[in-house]
């Protein structure tokens, strides 16, 4: 390789720099047998979640990552099939459970379009508003969590504290912090109440003046320039061909955001920028995270501005519940009640795929339909579960530390990959 | 997603380019185009789809498995198929029934396929030819059964109301 | 100066009463030993689903803290833990993940279970999930909700101290018939 450093003939006129670069990244050869295979996790500090990753390491340098999946398998595809429609919604949130109004949302078009229903536009409104607050708080867990991983440990605190704001949000609107039920086939259940307003134009003053904080503290950081520029380079055809989605994608210059490309709920009238990276190393896809929030909060300041008055949930009371102060009065009403409530709506036979973009992703729901009132089969297509293909091209020659670095920067959410 | 005059020349010109018993029907329903495809030849549709047409779909999204008990041939495999440059979705569809449930695999022509058809061939038990890694994924390795069929057992634990519970049995007695 | 004092002995009578009323404090052996267990609980860093995420805001945001507690201490590996949150779904292919995990742990050790999906399979009643926890888990404290609040879990951990503070076999054998299930590792 090269000098000894300290050698006795040539104490130390090898440079400093020159004697770190003394092991390469090259494979050593055939006759080199120091191939080590590791089994790192389930349970294991930086995976997130239960991820099981066979590792072959030579050295230092990982040669093959095989993922291994299935530990918080649930069936919730297969408890989806006994379940009326609106029951359906509480499993499906489950599954990708940090962006739990994006499940909702996919599983609702999907029933939307096979019923033929139209969405008020306030609902799609709010729809929105809500989905864009999940989408940052989803982008702040995962910043204190890859921040962590990485070694920046202060964005655990300031990601978890932030993320407390807009879950109390979610707590005012929707009455629970987490899988709030809050999207229902035909709009929202409820709307939102009086301050909600004025405390999410707060959230959003106040985020502001924090993700500068946070790209102080990270962005221009020798450390965490050093460990995420560079590696985890994937190129754009790979990726393509392995079905990746969402930043993962965008971080390496491919400006792909179903919200611009089919427009679903609304999304055509915000004005906002898909931010796309160059080179598609995990600086690319940190920087492009962190900018997805800052539109995510130019979309969510648009729609309180322009957000428009109306029903906030279908008026086909086949579908949505009515509300309760005519149950008093109509006759009707009651029956459409108990027969929701009893037995729920059915759906003509049919089958759709409807697709949004997550935070991580394309994230596609199947359903199709018997003409029952329970779904005869819904299967989510998962961001996470594909990207995760991704992760054996993205770690291959990288030191350990960095192919660390790559998980946390791929975003895995296990419960979507395993459903 | 093609209207349904465009979905019925796609299938036209597949029948033409890969064959006749290729292309088995077309359903177009609620603006959603599905090309009903045999399952032999189903690597050969999606490799012209994505090289022959003129109007190529380029990316696979997505492959997952539907079992429609208790119509005959029970098990589905759907192909997601979708085009970027024209924000354009085709669904592919085939059909196998339970005694023969062998469909060729597209893991050299969509890498993506790898892990879903992993996940098709445990849910339902349909074999893909030519997969690399044709295992369980997501079940453990021994389990035995496909879950996610019609006439699998739901599973899990009766629930307890007060009529069944003396007659229950309770795992600490 | 005082102190220094009453331990050699040098102090008499008025003094010596006064001193003792004011500083020492008399106890147990076994009640100084829970007090100093329940106020420095390691909890084991393991996170399955939606609860872990909450209960990564509950160790990690400032607003729920539970370092007030004493048990910010997250240890990863289950030699040096001794508080097992179960957060999570538990899967049928987890569990012996699980079960190891908690052999592992030296006594000793209590088991939370947090959320509905460990202490009961919450919504899962399917062929995949283990239907709770307490199936193959001595587990001593149960925090419902789906996924219980911040407020919960901890409300949930200090009556996992108050159960320490009691007895930290608290009986546990007796109580499932569980003799002859004693580890032998």
């Amino acid at each position: 390789m090269t000098e000894q450093p300290g050698s006795m003939t040539e104490p130390l006129s090898v440079p400093y720099r020159e004697r770190e670069r003394s092991v390469t990244m090259e494979p050593m050869g055939e006759e080199h047998d120091e191939l080590l295979t590791i089994n790192i996790g389930p349970h294991h500090p930086a995976t997130h979640g239960v991820l099981r990753l066979l590792t072959t390491l030579e050295g230092e340098i990982v040669r093959d990552v095989k993922p291994i999946i299935g530990y918080v398998h649930t069936g919730i595809e297969k408890s989806c099939e006994d379940q009326q429609y609106w029951k359906v919604i509480p499993f499906v949130e489950r599954m990708d459970y940090l962006s739990y109004y994006f499940n909702a949302m996919a599983f609702c078009m999907a029933v939307e379009r096979l019923l033929d229903e139209e969405v008020p536009e306030r609902a799609q409104w709010l729809r929105v508003i809500h989905l864009e607050l999940n989408r940052v708080a989803s982008h702040l867990f995962w910043i204190a969590t890859g921040a962590l991983d990485i070694g920046a440990i202060t964005m655990l605190w300031w990601g978890c504290r932030d993320r407390d704001l807009a879950l109390d949000l979610f707590e005012m609107s929707g009455g629970q912090r987490f899988h709030t039920r809050y999207f229902q086939v035909g709009g929202v259940v409820e709307d939102i109440p009086p301050g909600f307003e004025e405390m999410t134009r707060a959230f959003i003053k106040t985020m502001r003046t924090r993700i500068p904080q946070y790209l102080s503290l990270l962005d221009r950081n020798e450390i965490w320039l050093q460990r995420t520029k560079g590696t985890g380079i994937v190129p754009m055809e790979d990726l393509l061909a392995l079905g990746v989605t969402g930043p993962l994608l965008r971080a390496t210059g491919h400006p792909w955001d179903l919200r611009k490309a089919t427009p679903y709920s609304g999304y055509e009238n915000f004005d906002f920028k898909v931010p796309v990276g160059t080179v598609g190393d995990n600086y690319d896809r940190f920087r492009v995270r962190v900018e997805e929030m800052l539109e995510s909060l130019k979309i969510i300041e648009q729609a309180l501005d322009g957000l428009p008055e109306g029903p906030y949930i279908t008026p086909n009371r086949k579908v949505a519940l009515p509300p309760r102060h005519e149950l008093a009065t109509s006759m009707e009403a009651l029956i459409h009640h108990f027969k929701l409530v009893t037995e729920g709506f059915r759906v003509p036979p049919g089958e759709t795929y409807a697709a949004i973009e997550s935070p991580r992703g394309e994230l596609g729901c199947y359903v199709l339909a018997d003409g029952s009132a329970k779904p005869a089969r819904v299967h989510m297509r998962d961001p996470s579960f594909v990207n995760l293909q991704a992760l054996p091209v993205m770690a291959r020659d990288h030191l350990l530390a960095d192919f660390i670095a790559c998980v946390a920067m791929l975003d895995p959410i296990l419960g979507g990959v395993d459903r | 997603m093609p209207d349904a005059t465009g979905l019925e020349l796609i299938a036209q010109r597949v029948r033409e380019k890969v064959g006749d018993e290729a292309v088995t029907g077309t359903l177009y329903y609620r603006r959603h185009a599905t090309l009903d495809v045999a399952p032999s030849s189903v690597r050969d549709v999606i490799a012209y789809l994505r090289d022959g047409e003129d109007e190529p779909w380029e990316r696979l999204m997505s492959v997952h498995g539907v079992d429609y008990l208790p119509e005959e041939p029970r098990l589905g495999v759907h192909y997601e198929l979708l085009s970027m440059e024209r924000a354009d979705r085709l669904n592919v569809r085939t059909r196998v029934g339970t005694d023969e449930p062998r469909v060729p695999s597209v893991v050299d022509l969509h890498p993506t396929a790898d892990f879903q058809e992993r996940e098709v061939f445990d849910m339902f038990g349909v074999v893909f030819d030519g997969h690399p890694d044709m295992r369980r994924i997501l079940m453990p390795e021994d389990y035995e059964g496909y879950p996610q069929r019609r006439d699998f057992p739901m599973g899990g634990e009766p629930v307890i109301y007060t009529f069944n519970e003396p007659k229950l049995p309770r795992w600490y007695d | 100066m005082k102190a220094q004092q009453l331990l050699r002995g040098e102090l008499e009578g008025e003094d010596l009463e006064r001193e003792v009323e004011q500083r020492l404090l008399f106890t147990k052996f076994e009640e100084a030993q829970n007090w100093a267990r329940k106020n420095a609980l390691f909890p084991l860093g393991f996170g399955l689903a939606c609860c872990a995420i909450e209960m990564i805001t509950v160790v990690g945001s400032p607003r729920n803290d539970l370092s007030r507690f004493g048990a910010e201490v997250i240890r990863f590996s289950p030699r040096q833990a001794d508080l097992l949150i179960l957060s999570g779904r538990v899967s049928i292919k987890m569990a012996p993940i699980i079960r190891r995990l908690y052999e592992q742990m030296l006594e000793p050790k209590w088991v939370i279970a947090m959320g509905a999906c460990s202490s009961s399979a919450g919504m899962f009643n399917n062929y995949a999930v283990v239907q709770g926890a307490d199936k193959f888990l001595p587990v001593d404290v149960y925090v419902p909700g789906c996924p219980p609040r911040p407020e919960a879990l901890i409300y949930g951990i200090m009556k996992l101290q108050d159960q320490i503070m009691g007895d930290p076999a608290m009986g546990w054998r007796e109580r499932y018939r569980a003799e002859g299930t004693e580890e032998v590792a």
